[in-house]
């Protein structure tokens, strides 16, 4: 983005009457005015995106590499100490950004895959696909997530590809409330009518004329659900139902150096142990609720500007 | 007939069938299980007529629907079954020498302790978050709003096992305030289970203020900037008499709405907490039942976390339904 000059000229005016800023500079001009939360918030996220993509060289030791000394104190051989198996809590909290991560990263893509994809079709088709997706959703959302996801897990057994399945089907019902909902105000504007006279194909009205419209409150859905698929995991993980051993996961790693925690009147730093995981997963959502907020009042805010 | 009761009745049914499919949904979790789970559970030492016998008992003989309806009656007075664990598979054939316990059995005391952590969670978290979210969006945008915004949104984004360890820390060891465990039975003294589940219940509190006091604040500043409030503002009105007489009224609804959707919330929070401070509660039991397979039991707390949470949903309706200045002066 280069700086116009200061002076006013009424040729260059009437020349370049309207210059379309790029997608490129737009999100330039909107970062620059960014609050200080937001900044903190992408200062956040990105860090543990960069932890989570470059674990393997940013680890000093193996995910899995177990030491002699178990509960080894705080030092410069293991900055943050062992484990109960005597392995380093550090590489094992820099595999866990990996791990955590990325299951929550893929639960919520697949369950905004099932849930835009149905939503947007009940929202078209209307009639009885419309309604008998609609009381499906009302009936799993009638049982707690959690409830619901313990008893899946005992039946089904929990591995991270059940894990990942039963998590996004049951959270793709609150992605198809909200898809349906903004897509049933999509659905009567003319240019889809158009469209459909035209004789495209649902898929076509899915992705090429709908999604483009309803992509901002979509795009903010899907930060708040990423924060919520990843602490439910975290807590599955925690209760010993998630993500298992020997991966390296934050949930579990809470839970298996708890009991460090009685310590923390004789040795402060053992009893930071199990907070350390549980503070990477509690950072991480504070920073992309701080993201969220800022987008969502940017879109809205462009909203006001047309009306 | 007055529209409240039409309302009511609709709203009634609805849950109702609700109820109906949440029990057809968990009843039909064990006809999931993949493989022949008989043979699993009953493990090495079964033998064709133990299996057999179990899967009588189990009523798998019998054709889908009447089990569901067995099941479902059988329920309703209380018998959900036996547990898979500690059934021998040498005794099956003796049903009174079996040591599977029955499910319902298991329930019942930690039924009442959850219950009771529950309710003492309640009785600090609701009054507590109330008066914050109602002061903040009548100080709206003070300092004091923003630090109680601030401080809640953290709240919410922490894990609920994330508060418990720093309550931990602070409050059981390195300041020995508080126990660490709350091991309660049913002989504790009334004083001495609260004291014991006095953590605990600090941590739902923490966790259930933040989600409370940031929905009263919307829906009352949602409230506050509509116009009939503006009006009455303008025609003279005091400020006290126009919260008390214009917005209150409006207000119940969403109120009841927000303390119904907490509390539902307090019963999935309980899981974790209970786990965390091996408070024998129903959570814990789930978990535990989860961990072993144990699908009865995980059945049974479903069932009780499910109904709970319907019924709390449902009352909250009902009680926005019934206060709807709206629906009560009808045209």
């Amino acid at each position: 983005m280069s700086k116009a000059s200061n002076q006013y000229s009424a040729k260059n005016e009437v020349s370049n009457t309207h210059v379309r800023r790029t997608i490129f500079q737009r999100s330039l001009i909107s970062l620059s005015k960014a609050p200080f939360t937001a900044w903190l918030g992408m200062i956040i996220v990105s860090s543990y995106f960069f932890v989570a993509i470059f674990a393997p060289y940013l680890a000093p030791y193996g995910e899995a590499q177990i030491f002699k000394v178990p509960y080894a104190p705080w030092d410069n051989v293991h900055i943050f100490g062992t484990d109960r198996l005597g392995r380093d809590i550090l590489s094992r909290l820099i595999y866990g950004a990996r791990n955590t991560m990325g299951i929550a990263l893929t639960t919520t893509f697949l369950a905004f895959l099932i849930g835009v994809g149905l939503g947007l079709l009940s929202a078209i088709l209307r009639g009885w696909v419309d309604q008998i997706l609609a009381r499906f959703v009302d009936i799993l959302m009638a049982i707690p997530s959690l409830i619901f996801a313990l008893m899946l897990l005992s039946i089904f057994g929990s591995t991270a590809l059940n894990l990942i399945l039963i998590i996004a089907v049951l959270d793709s019902t609150r992605v198809f409330r909200l898809a349906r909902a903004v897509g049933m105000n999509v659905v009567v504007m003319e240019y889809v009518e158009a469209a459909r006279l035209r004789g495209e194909k649902i898929s076509w009205i899915m992705g090429r004329e709908i999604l483009p419209n309803i992509l901002p409150p979509l795009v903010a859905e899907f930060g708040l659900r990423f924060c919520y698929v990843f602490l439910m995991i975290a807590s599955l993980s925690f209760l010993g139902v998630g993500i298992q051993p020997p991966t390296a996961d934050w949930g579990s790693m809470v839970r298996d150096t708890g009991e460090l925690i009685q310590f923390a009147a004789y040795d402060v730093t053992a009893a930071m142990t199990p907070i350390l995981p549980a503070a990477a997963i509690g950072i991480l959502t504070i920073g992309v609720n701080f993201v969220v907020d800022w987008f969502l009042y940017l879109t809205s805010g462009l909203k006001d500007e047309h009306q | 007939m007055h529209p409240i009761i039409t309302t009511l009745i609709k709203r009634i049914g609805l849950g109702i069938v609700s109820l109906f499919f949440v029990t057809l949904i968990i009843f039909s979790s064990v006809n999931m299980l993949p493989g022949d789970f008989v043979e699993a559970v009953l493990g090495q030492s079964r033998t064709e007529e133990t299996v057999r016998i179990f899967r009588q008992e189990l009523g798998l003989d019998k054709p889908y629907h009447v089990r569901y309806v067995n099941w479902l009656t059988s329920a309703i007075q209380g018998d959900l079954g036996n547990t898979f664990s500690g059934r021998n598979a040498t005794y099956a054939n003796q049903p009174q020498q079996n040591t599977a316990r029955s499910v319902s059995s298991l329930l019942q005391p930690r039924l009442f302790n959850t219950f009771f952590l529950a309710a003492m969670t309640a009785i600090i978290a609701i009054p507590l978050s109330l008066i914050l979210g109602i002061t903040a969006a009548l100080y709206r945008n003070s300092f004091y709003d923003r630090t109680v915004n601030a401080s809640a949104l953290t709240a919410i984004s922490m894990p609920e096992f994330f508060v418990a360890y720093v309550l931990i820390i602070f409050l059981a060891s390195i300041n020995q305030f508080f126990p660490s465990l709350s091991n309660v039975t049913s002989s504790t003294p009334f004083l001495e289970r609260v004291y014991l589940s006095i953590l605990p219940a600090l941590t739902l509190t923490l966790v259930t203020v933040a989600h409370m006091m940031r929905m009263t604040r919307a829906s009352i500043i949602n409230l506050l900037s509509s116009p009939y409030i503006e009006m009455a503002r303008l025609k003279g009105m005091s400020r006290t008499k126009v919260i008390i007489k214009h917005a209150l009224p409006n207000a119940w609804a969403p109120i009841a709405n927000i303390i119904a959707f907490n509390l539902a919330y307090l019963i999935v929070g309980v899981v974790v907490v209970e786990v965390v401070f091996v408070y024998p509660g129903v959570g814990q039991l789930m978990v535990d039942s989860v961990i072993k397979r144990d699908i009865p039991v995980v059945q049974g707390c479903a069932l009780v976390f499910a109904l709970t949470y319907i019924l709390l949903n449902l009352i909250a309706d009902v009680i926005s339904i019934v206060t709807n200045p709206r629906l009560l002066y009808p045209k």
